[in-house]
């Protein structure tokens, strides 16, 4: 698997609380697996602000450079990606799942996949192994669950929160590694001609609406206990009657595996 | 008791013989009644019944308990009014997750949303794939349905679902696409829908109105507000569900066949993960013990034999035969499995609130009275030990025959 080349795209993130810039936690992930894949010969790819201080954190998880594509913010970074990435060797694109600032629509990976003409993966979560072009990899389902999918290479494969953990950042390489950058056409993003960015207000909870024409209803609607009512009682049957019946439910509702 | 309407001779002799002890008695009270003189005349013994205490009560809510208004008919489904589309003058595609065949309450707000914006001359098109198990499409809104069949949707085959999508946009261009932006599907296909079409997708969602769609943007301290774009992957809670109309739930068909392409990527199946290492939290299939259980053995038998994560109740927790990280409750963690089977548990309140997101739940008890079996859809009562041995030999069974069929 060691001859296999990586390109991982990173963001710059913003803390959750403060705001304040910091590596994004999806894309230190991509980092990470990117690591894990092809040690020293991952490449790092960002577009962006050369000067932004925060992308050092990913040097600091042992990179020696990250190429930036440079551009202002508010800058469409896919048409500059994709025609870096066509004329690289690349044959694994990694990426975070959404950005943490700007619109964050995580369509990046897709519209890339799309114009690559590339497969993409969504939710990788670790890569088997790779043999003759075709890559077996694991995909993260919800609740846990794994899916094993075959694709051939190259792809761009999403990673999110079941990619391994991210690395510490070390104080010493995130000082000495380089942020070399390149320069590129400009293509203006048109979605913040027509949109605006507002303050996240916070969601109405949502109220339990009950549509009651007297008293004596909202009064056992406001006092019922949390019941389902129509559940059906197997009573005075054998174990493997009831062990049956069980045994059915759960086959339809596909839990047995 | 019976609903059947039986004659009481001795009731009516009593009626008709005027010098009988009981004949008072045995009048129909009047309450009010117009007098002679026009005069409205009420009669406030005659109001309300004895309760069971002995004490008179009054319903005011219309439906009189007890007393002489015994004879109750079994009250009546309501039946809401049915909107019917003839011709739709545009239509809003709807792709909803269909998690385990039914719709989820995701799905069900994103329909709501769907009627929102179809306001009253567009129809609501749901488009699914695979078999469903869902039967009340009709009260949630589907106005058409048009369903996928074939090996090409099974499993995990998002480029022939999207191949379908783009034959449904062909066909009727419908005015907005609706998907749910979930982990459990919808928001990768709504993304890939997006990347294909070339629209600009609003996503997550959580409220379109006036014509503006509100969604968060980057890692959810910001929003973003926009003019609705045609495809919108909305959040949980965009919209109120349906609840007051009944929809035809008509089906459709495309009137082109299916181009059959190569899938570029393959799906090998599921991967049998530890279930003892997925959070109890997002679990899909729990198995808990309760004060009930006596045999533990037994029961971690049970759980690996049917690939179920471990819970427990309190009582359980506390007197150590689990680990405080495996209580269910209040107190523990809120489970959101879809199937939960509560071994040995009565149902505190602490416990059913902790279940409360649970679709379905499976009760085995010794007392039919508890209150968790109220709340579960399947109730078998008997001893616990006997049962999961039984549930252990009908699975093991199961597999065998699984395996003699691929061998």
């Amino acid at each position: 698997m060691t001859d296999l080349q990586v390109v991982t795209l990173v963001s710059v993130g913003a803390h959750p609380t403060s705001g304040r810039p910091r590596r994004a936690e999806q894309d230190a992930r991509a980092v990470e697996l990117g690591l894990r894949l092809a040690g020293e010969r991952l490449q790092v790819l960002h577009a962006g602000d050369p000067q932004q201080e925060a992308l050092r954190a990913y040097l600091g998880m042992g990179l020696e450079q990250i190429k930036i594509l440079e551009q202002p913010a508010h800058s469409d970074a896919l048409p500059v990606l994709a025609e870096y990435l066509a004329d690289s060797s690349a044959q694994l694109v990694l990426t975070g799942s959404q950005a943490e600032t700007g619109e964050g629509s995580g369509m990046l990976p897709y519209l890339l996949a799309e114009q690559l003409g590339w497969p993409l993966v969504v939710g990788l979560a670790a890569v088997e192994q790779v043999s003759n072009g075709v890559a077996q990899v694991l995909q993260a389902l919800p609740r846990g669950q794994r899916r094993r999918l075959q694709v051939r290479l190259p792809f761009v494969a999403s990673v999110d929160n079941a990619a391994p953990t991210a690395r510490q950042s070390a104080f010493g390489p995130a000082r000495r590694g380089l942020l070399t950058g390149e320069e590129v056409e400009l293509v203006a993003d048109p979605l913040f001609a027509s949109a605006q960015l507002q303050p996240a207000k916070p969601r109405p909870k949502r109220l339990k609406v009950i549509k009651a024409k007297t008293g004596a209803e909202r009064m056992k609607a406001a006092t019922a206990k949390a019941s389902g009512g129509g559940g059906q009682v197997l009573k005075d049957v054998s174990p493997q009657a009831g062990a049956e019946a069980i045994f059915k439910l759960l086959l339809e509702e596909g839990v047995l595996r | 008791m019976s609903d059947l309407i039986r004659r009481d001779p001795r009731a009516e002799w009593i009626a008709r013989n005027r010098l009988h002890p009981l004949h008072a008695a045995a009048q129909p009270a009047v309450a009010s009644w117009l007098s002679a003189a026009g005069v409205l005349r009420k009669n406030p013994h005659a109001v309300g019944f004895i309760g069971p205490n002995g004490l008179k009560r009054i319903d005011r809510s219309g439906a009189q308990q007890g007393g002489t208004a015994k004879r109750s008919t079994a009250s009546a489904v309501v039946q809401l009014p049915l909107r019917a589309i003839e011709q739709p003058a545009f239509y809003i595609a709807v792709v909803p997750d269909m998690v385990g065949g039914r719709l989820s309450a995701h799905d069900k707000d994103l329909l709501g949303l769907a009627h929102k914006l179809a306001g009253s001359d567009g129809a609501v098109v749901a488009v699914i794939f695979g078999e469903h198990k869902e039967s009340a499409f009709d009260s949630n809104g589907v106005d058409r349905l048009l369903q996928f069949d074939g090996e090409g949707f099974d499993g995990y085959a998002p480029e022939a679902r999207v191949l379908a999508l783009g034959a449904v946009e062909r066909q009727l261009s419908p005015r907005h696409w609706l998907l749910p932006d979930s982990r459990s599907g919808g928001g990768e296909l709504g993304r890939r829908l997006a990347a294909k079409l070339g629209e600009r997708p609003a996503t997550r969602v959580w409220q379109v109105a006036d014509g503006m769609a509100s969604g968060r943007a980057g890692a959810g301290r910001e929003d973003l507000v926009q003019q609705a774009p045609r495809l919108i992957l909305a959040a949980v809670e965009c919209a109120e569900p349906v609840s007051e109309t009944r929809h035809e739930v008509r089906p459709l068909a495309l009137s082109e066949a299916l181009v059959s392409h190569l899938p570029r990527i393959q799906d090998l199946g599921a991967v049998a993960v530890d279930p003892a290492q997925i959070p109890m939290a997002e679990a899909e299939f729990i198995l808990s013990g309760g004060n009930g259980v006596k045999d533990w053995t037994l029961f971690h038998q049970a759980a690996a034999a049917l690939g179920a994560t471990e819970g427990a109740s309190r009582v359980a927790v506390d007197d150590g035969f689990m680990g405080r990280e495996r209580q269910v409750g209040a107190s523990g963690i809120w489970v959101t499995a879809r199937v939960y089977v509560a071994v040995g548990i009565s149902g505190a309140i602490q416990h059913l609130q902790g279940i409360g997101a649970c679709d379905k739940v499976v009760a085995i008890n010794l007392d039919p009275t508890c209150d968790m079996i109220k709340r579960a859809d399947l109730s078998v009562i008997g001893e616990s030990a006997a049962i999961l041995q039984a549930l252990i030999e009908r699975v093991a069974a199961h597999r065998q025959g699984a395996e003699r069929d691929a061998a």
